[in-house]
C-alpha cells in the first residue's frame, strides 16, 4: 500500500485484511502460504490461474508490481481499476500473450512464460478470450469466426475455413452460435452484423473449444448500456453451468459486483482490493478510481 | 463593427531565414541548376521543338488503319496483354510468401525479414526493361522472357507493399486465435491476410496497371509484345504505324486502368 492513503484506499485495505481473514477460516489442512499477505490459505476447487510477485513494465514505465492472487476453478473474478492501471496488460500476462518482467504466472498448473511453443499452445488452447473489440475477421462468415475458435486444439488448413472443416467441428460451431442465439446468421459475413451480434460471434468463438479458462478485456466497453447488459448476462449464463474460470475487466462497477464473485482493485499499481463482491459496495469500489 | 483593440504582441508575417537556413536553400537552387546542366537542359532546343513535333504529326498522321496491319497490331497487343497478366497473375500469386517472410512480427525473425525486404529492394531498384534483358539472355528473345521478367518486377512491387500491409492490418483478430492456442501458420492464414485481403486486392490491380504498361515496351529489348512494333515503326520512319501503335498502347493502358478501378471500387467498395 502506498504511503500517502486516501480514507477509501485505507477502507479499502482494511477490505483486503477481512477478507483474507475470512479466507483464513475456511483453510484446508493442506494449506499454501500466500506471498502477497503472508497468510496461509488454500482454495477448496484446484487452482486454475495464481500470479505470484508479479511485475510488468514498459521501458523505463512500471505498470504494477508485486501482484499476487489465485484464482479457484470456476471463479469469476472481476479485475477493476481506474484506465491505464494495467488491467488489459495484466490479462494478456497471465495468458502469456506477453512476458513479464518478474514473478510468475500459472495457468491450469504451467507456467506460459517458461513453456516452449508447442506447450504453450496446448495450455491456451484450454483457453479462450473476448475482447473489447469482438476482433472478428471481417471478411469471413460468421461460422468460419466460430471454426476459428478450434484451432488451437484442431490446428491446420481444415479449420481455416467452415468450408473445409470436418462435420463434428461444424456441428460445434453451429451448436455454439445457437447457445449465444445467432444460428441464423451462421453465413453472414462478420462485418455485416451489430455491435452486439458482433460481440456474441466473439462469445461463440471463445466457448465454442469448451475452455477451462475464459477472459474478458472489458467485453462490453464498445456496446450501449443495453446491448451491455445482454452480452454480459449471456456470457456468464453460458459459463456458470460448466464451471470454467472467468477473470473479466470492467468499469462497470455494477457489473464487477453482480457478475463477479470476487473483485480485485488495481490502482497505484498494485492490487489494492480484493474482495468478495458480495462484501462489497459500489462505494467500495468507486475508491479505485479516486 | 467594433473596434479591436490592437494586441499587445505581434507575429511578423515572415520569418527571418537563419543562417543554417539560407544556405540550405541557396544548396538546394545550386543542385538543380546542376541537374538541369547534366540533363543538357537547353530553351534553344525547347523552342525549336514545336516545329520538329509538327513535322513529326503531319508525318505521322493519318494513322496506319490497314486491315492487315491493324490485324497485325492487334494480335501483337493480344500477346501483350497475355504477358501482362500470366506475368501479373504468377508474381501476385509469388508474392505471398515472399510477403510472409519479410512482414516483422508474422512467421519469420527479424534477421529473415531484413533480409528477404533487401533483396526485394533489389529487385525493385532494377527496372523492368533491365530485368528482359537478363531473361532475353537467359531463355532467348521472345514472350516468356518479358512475362519472367514481369514475374519478377510484380515480386519487388507486391513482395515489399503485401508486407507492409500485413504489418499494418488490425492486430485483435490475431491476438484472439493466438490467445485460444492457433499456430503462426494458421493465425496468419485465418486472421492476418483475411483482414489484408481489400489491400491486397488494390495492390494487386496497381500490379495488373504497372505490368500492362510495362509490357508495351518489352518488346524495344527482344522481349515480345508490341513494342518491337514501335521499334520497327521508328527505325523504317513509318510514322503512320507508329502512331498507331501508341495509339493502341494509349487505348489499352487508359481501358486497363477504367477497368482496374471499377473492379477496386466493385470488390473494396462493398465492405464498410
Amino acid at each position: 500500500m502506498s504511503a500517502r492513503c486516501t480514507p477509501t484506499q485505507a477502507s479499502l485495505s482494511s477490505i483486503v485484511s477481512s477478507v483474507t481473514d475470512l479466507l483464513l477460516e475456511s483453510q484446508t489442512a493442506s494449506a499454501v502460504p500466500s506471498e502477497q499477505t503472508g497468510a496461509t490459505f488454500a482454495p477448496v476447487s484446484p487452482v486454475d490461474i495464481e500470479a505470484r510477485a508479479l511485475a510488468k513494465r514498459f521501458g523505463e514505465t512500471q505498470i504494477f508490481s508485486d501482484v499476487s492472487f489465485r484464482l479457484a476453478r470456476g471463479e469469476a473474478v472481476a479485475l477493476v481499476g481506474a484506465n491505464g492501471t494495467g488491467k488489459s496488460t495484466l490479462l494478456r500476462c497471465l495468458m502469456g500473450l506477453i512476458p513479464t518482467s518478474a514473478g510468475s504466472v500459472h495457468l491450469l498448473g504451467q507456467q506460459p512464460n517458461e513453456a516452449t511453443g508447442g506447450e504453450l499452445r496446448k495450455i491456451r488452447a484450454q483457453v479462450g478470450l473476448v475482447s473489447q473489440k469482438h476482433n472478428l475477421v471481417p471478411r469471413l462468415s460468421v461460422l468460419s469466426n466460430v471454426v476459428h475458435g478450434l484451432l488451437g486444439q484442431h490446428p491446420g488448413l481444415r479449420h481455416w475455413s467452415h468450408s473445409l472443416a470436418p462435420q463434428s467441428s461444424r456441428d460445434a460451431a453451429m451448436q455454439a452460435l445457437e447457445r449465444v442465439g445467432l444460428a441464423g446468421f451462421a453465413s453472414r459475413r462478420a462485418d455485416r452484423l451489430s455491435g452486439g451480434q458482433s460481440q456474441r460471434v466473439a462469445i461463440a468463438r471463445a466457448i465454442v473449444g469448451g475452455p477451462k479458462v475464459l477472459f474478458a478485456d472489458e467485453p462490453c466497453a464498445s456496446l450501449d448500456p443495453s446491448a451491455g447488459e445482454d452480452v454480459m448476462e449471456l456470457f456468464f449464463r453460458l459459463v456458470r453451468d460448466e464451471d470454467v474460470t472467468v477473470v473479466f475487466t470492467s468499469h462497470n462497477i455494477e457489473h464487477a459486483l453482480k457478475y463477479g464473485d470476487r473483485v480485485l482493485g488495481l490502482a497505484q499499481g498494485r492490487i489494492q482490493l480484493d474482495a468478495t463482491a458480495a462484501s462489497l459496495s459500489s462505494a467500495d469500489l468507486r475508491g479505485l478510481y479516486d | 463593427m467594433t473596434d479591436i483593440a490592437p494586441p499587445r504582441f505581434e507575429l511578423a508575417r515572415f520569418e527571418r531565414l537563419s543562417a543554417s537556413s539560407f544556405l540550405g536553400y541557396a544548396l538546394g537552387l545550386v543542385i538543380i541548376f546542376w541537374c538541369l546542366a547534366g540533363a543538357g537542359f537547353s530553351l534553344e532546343k525547347v523552342a525549336s521543338a514545336p516545329p520538329r513535333f509538327a513535322d513529326f504529326a503531319a508525318r505521322a498522321f493519318p494513322p496506319n488503319l490497314d486491315p492487315q496491319v491493324l490485324s497485325r497490331l492487334g494480335w501483337k497487343m493480344v500477346e501483350t496483354l497475355q504477358i501482362a497478366v500470366a506475368g501479373a497473375v504468377i508474381g501476385v500469386i509469388l508474392s505471398v510468401p515472399v510477403a510472409l517472410l519479410a512482414a516483422k512480427g508474422l512467421i519469420a525473425g527479424p534477421w529473415v525479414n531484413q533480409i528477404v525486404r533487401t533483396a526485394l529492394s533489389f529487385i525493385r531498384a532494377v527496372p523492368d526493361i533491365a530485368w528482359a534483358l537478363v531473361f532475353v539472355v537467359a531463355v532467348g528473345l521472345g514472350p516468356f522472357a518479358g512475362m519472367l521478367a514481369i514475374v519478377i518486377d510484380t515480386i519487388g512491387f507486391c513482395g515489399r507493399f503485401f508486407a507492409d500491409d500485413m504489418e499494418a492490418t488490425d492486430k485483435g483478430p490475431a491476438e484472439s486465435l493466438t490467445a485460444t492456442g492457433a499456430r503462426k501458420l494458421d493465425v496468419v492464414a485465418c486472421a492476418t491476410i483475411p483482414g489484408s485481403l481489400p489491400a491486397f486486392i488494390s495492390t494487386s490491380l496497381f500490379a495488373l496497371e504497372k505490368a500492362v504498361r510495362s509490357s508495351t515496351i518489352l518488346g524495344l529489348v527482344g522481349a515480345g509484345g508490341i513494342g518491337i512494333e514501335l521499334k520497327v515503326g521508328f527505325d523504317l520512319f513509318d510514322y503512320p504505324t507508329a502512331m498507331t501503335v501508341i495509339m493502341m498502347i494509349a487505348v489499352v493502358v487508359i481501358g486497363i486502368e477504367q477497368l482496374s478501378g471499377w473492379a477496386r471500387t466493385k470488390i473494396i467498395g462493398e465492405q464498410r
